[in-house]
């Protein structure tokens, strides 16, 4: 299969954004999630709920919240911009937020449900052997949760190389700077002559999703044996 | 070494209050069946669990004191704690494990007091390997090394050796008595198995739904009859630390010497002057009225009756006294009316049988 240049930016533009969008939500993911497995604060489900709101939100319903918060002539984004000359809309970087904000929810799940399958006695084990809260978080629990990382971070990953409708809203559909795998074959479909090229990314986007599953299963089994579960 | 325990504490229904000191070296048992406050008590010495009202003191210092509102986290009493489960981290080889509490001791074990240890607990092979690959005797091992590298005043254990088989628990049972022994560390050993009890602890404090009922020398404590329904009498009969005086390689025997009397016993493998602990099941011993001369038995003490308890149905337990030593002797009621036992009469006890067991 030979893709076109406009195709391979395409590519490679999608994986700049998934893999910018996973590590901008990684560590707010860390933290939201072990205050949600770990912590006790009132309105405990209040903020579950608002985390996990991007999961069943309509993305374009993202898409249009971030632009009228960080378009340029919304309050935030205009002084984001006049002050720091940052800009997102029509940006790949706004795509990537786009992208991390609609995934944060599948990071955090995952991150959540392995540190809560972390063996609390062992806590306690490496309090008697001298380690305080902070020292046990890195040298025990998030080390065990690794797993959980791994797999979040690929599914987000995965879901970010799809997302469509927060990108489009948000950021628009820029040839070379917004126009990711699913605005490609979007805009090919589109045009009068483009069943061939649709056809190409759509297969070259299974492709990638299934390498990512693949990925996803391999990793999280080597992590598994290196932490010893 | 001293640790002072006062504690009220509720859980649920169950109210457990009670007061202890240790101020023996050695290892101390806290025995009692399950269910009777025993972990709960050694957790709140290890700072695990905060007592409703009390005070614990370890080494003269006020680890917890709710009336000053004193509560010093687990990290910074100097205890260490072996689990029942051992509790290892699964991601850490078992060098690290060891290593785990020594890297953040106040004072650190030197490398050669680390590879000392290593050896005594058998564990060099293991090293690189990692906790799932081991055996459940040999976790509960890296378990023991990695709680004595933080240098601990004092050793708890919460039934180390109940989630194991027989043959496992006989493999650990040795390493435990060579660490008292060598390390002279004091532990305090939660169990509910009378014959870890017996082979392990110099004393013991019986506790039962929520109170110490009895305290002491394993030994004596024992042998009390009022207490059988706790220590269960078959499973104890009675322990004598006895020396070893000398050895008769021609018939491969050794003499022992106890505050009672003399007893042979078959070959034990230690220097003359050892000191050995030995047990005299409750229905290996034969009482008799005269000193019986024509006997295939080698021990045979004088013995002065000291405590009776009979049971409605068949047997009676006779307690004995021989010098400072006590034995009990399990007859049948008929034996004991037959011979008119009674409290204060002179006997001789014929033991049948000796099993040393350190």
């Amino acid at each position: 299969m030979i893709l076109s240049e406009a195709e391979v930016t395409a590519l490679l533009l999608s994986l700049r954004v998934a893999g910018v969008a996973v590590a901008m939500a990684l560590p707010p993911a860390v933290l939201v999630a072990l205050a949600l497995a770990h912590g006790r604060f009132p309105g405990k489900t209040i903020v579950n709920g608002i985390v996990h709101l991007p999961l069943v939100m309509p993305p374009v319903v993202v898409g249009y919240i971030l632009l009228v918060t960080l378009g340029t002539r919304a309050p935030l984004g205009g002084w984001l911009y006049d002050t720091f000359g940052i800009r997102f809309v029509f940006s790949w970087t706004g795509a990537a937020l786009a992208s991390a904000i609609v995934t944060f929810p599948l990071q955090v799940r995952a991150i959540r449900l392995s540190l809560e399958a972390v063996d609390p006695g062992l806590r306690d084990a490496a309090e008697t052997l001298g380690a305080g809260p902070i020292d046990r978080l890195f040298s025990l629990t998030l080390p065990l949760a690794l797993p959980g990382v791994i797999a979040g971070a690929i599914t987000a990953f995965a879901a970010s190389l799809g997302e469509f409708g927060a990108i489009i809203t948000f950021v628009s559909n820029i040839p070379g700077e917004t126009r990711t795998l699913p605005l490609a074959i979007y805009t090919a479909i589109q045009s009068p002559g483009g069943e061939a090229m649709a056809a190409r990314l759509a297969a070259l986007s299974i492709a990638l999703a299934f390498a990512g599953l693949i990925l996803s299963e391999l990793a999280s089994r080597r992590v598994k044996r290196m932490v010893g579960r | 070494m001293t640790v002072r325990v006062t504690m009220r504490h509720r859980l649920g229904s169950f109210l457990l209050d009670l007061s202890f000191a240790l101020d023996h070296p050695g290892i101390t048992a806290l025995f009692g069946p399950s269910g009777a406050g025993k972990s709960t008590v050694i957790n709140a010495v290890a700072g695990l669990v905060r007592p409703h009202r009390g005070r614990i003191e370890i080494n003269g210092a006020t680890v917890f004191d709710s009336e000053a509102k004193v509560y010093i986290p687990p990290r910074r009493r100097n205890v260490g704690y072996v689990f029942q489960d051992a509790r290892l981290f699964p991601h850490l080889s078992v060098r690290r494990n060891l290593l785990y509490g020594w890297r953040r001791a106040a004072r650190r074990a030197s490398d050669k007091d680390i590879r000392d240890l290593v050896a005594l607990l058998g564990l060099e092979s293991l090293l690189d390997r990692r906790p799932v690959s081991l055996s459940g005797g040999e976790r509960q091992r890296v378990a023991i090394g990695r709680a004595l590298l933080k240098s601990p005043d004092i050793l708890l254990l919460d039934e180390p050796l109940a989630g194991l088989d027989r043959k496992r628990r006989d493999e650990i049972l040795p390493y435990l008595a060579r660490l008292r022994d060598r390390y002279g560390i004091p532990m305090l050993y939660v169990s509910h198995d009378i014959d870890e009890v017996a082979r392990l602890a110099d004393q013991v404090q019986i506790i039962d739904n929520g109170r110490i009922v009895a305290s002491g020398p394993v030994s004596e404590v024992f042998t009390r009859l009022d207490l059988f329904p706790l220590t269960g009498r078959f499973e104890a009969g009675t322990v004598i630390d006895a020396r070893i005086v000398a050895h008769d390689d021609g018939y491969g025997l050794t003499r022992l010497h106890f505050d009672g009397g003399t007893l042979t016993v078959p070959r034990v493998d230690a220097e003359t002057g050892a000191l050995v602990r030995v047990r005299v099941r409750a229905q290996d011993i034969v009482i008799a009225l005269s000193r019986p001369d024509a006997i295939s038995a080698n021990n045979v003490l004088a013995a002065t009756i000291t405590d009776l308890r009979v049971d409605p149905e068949t047997y009676a337990d006779v307690q004995l006294s021989c010098g400072g030593a006590r034995l009990v002797a399990r007859i049948t009621r008929q034996s004991l009316d037959r011979l008119a036992l009674e409290v204060g009469k002179k006997v001789f006890a014929v033991i049948k049988s000796v099993t040393i067991i350190r």
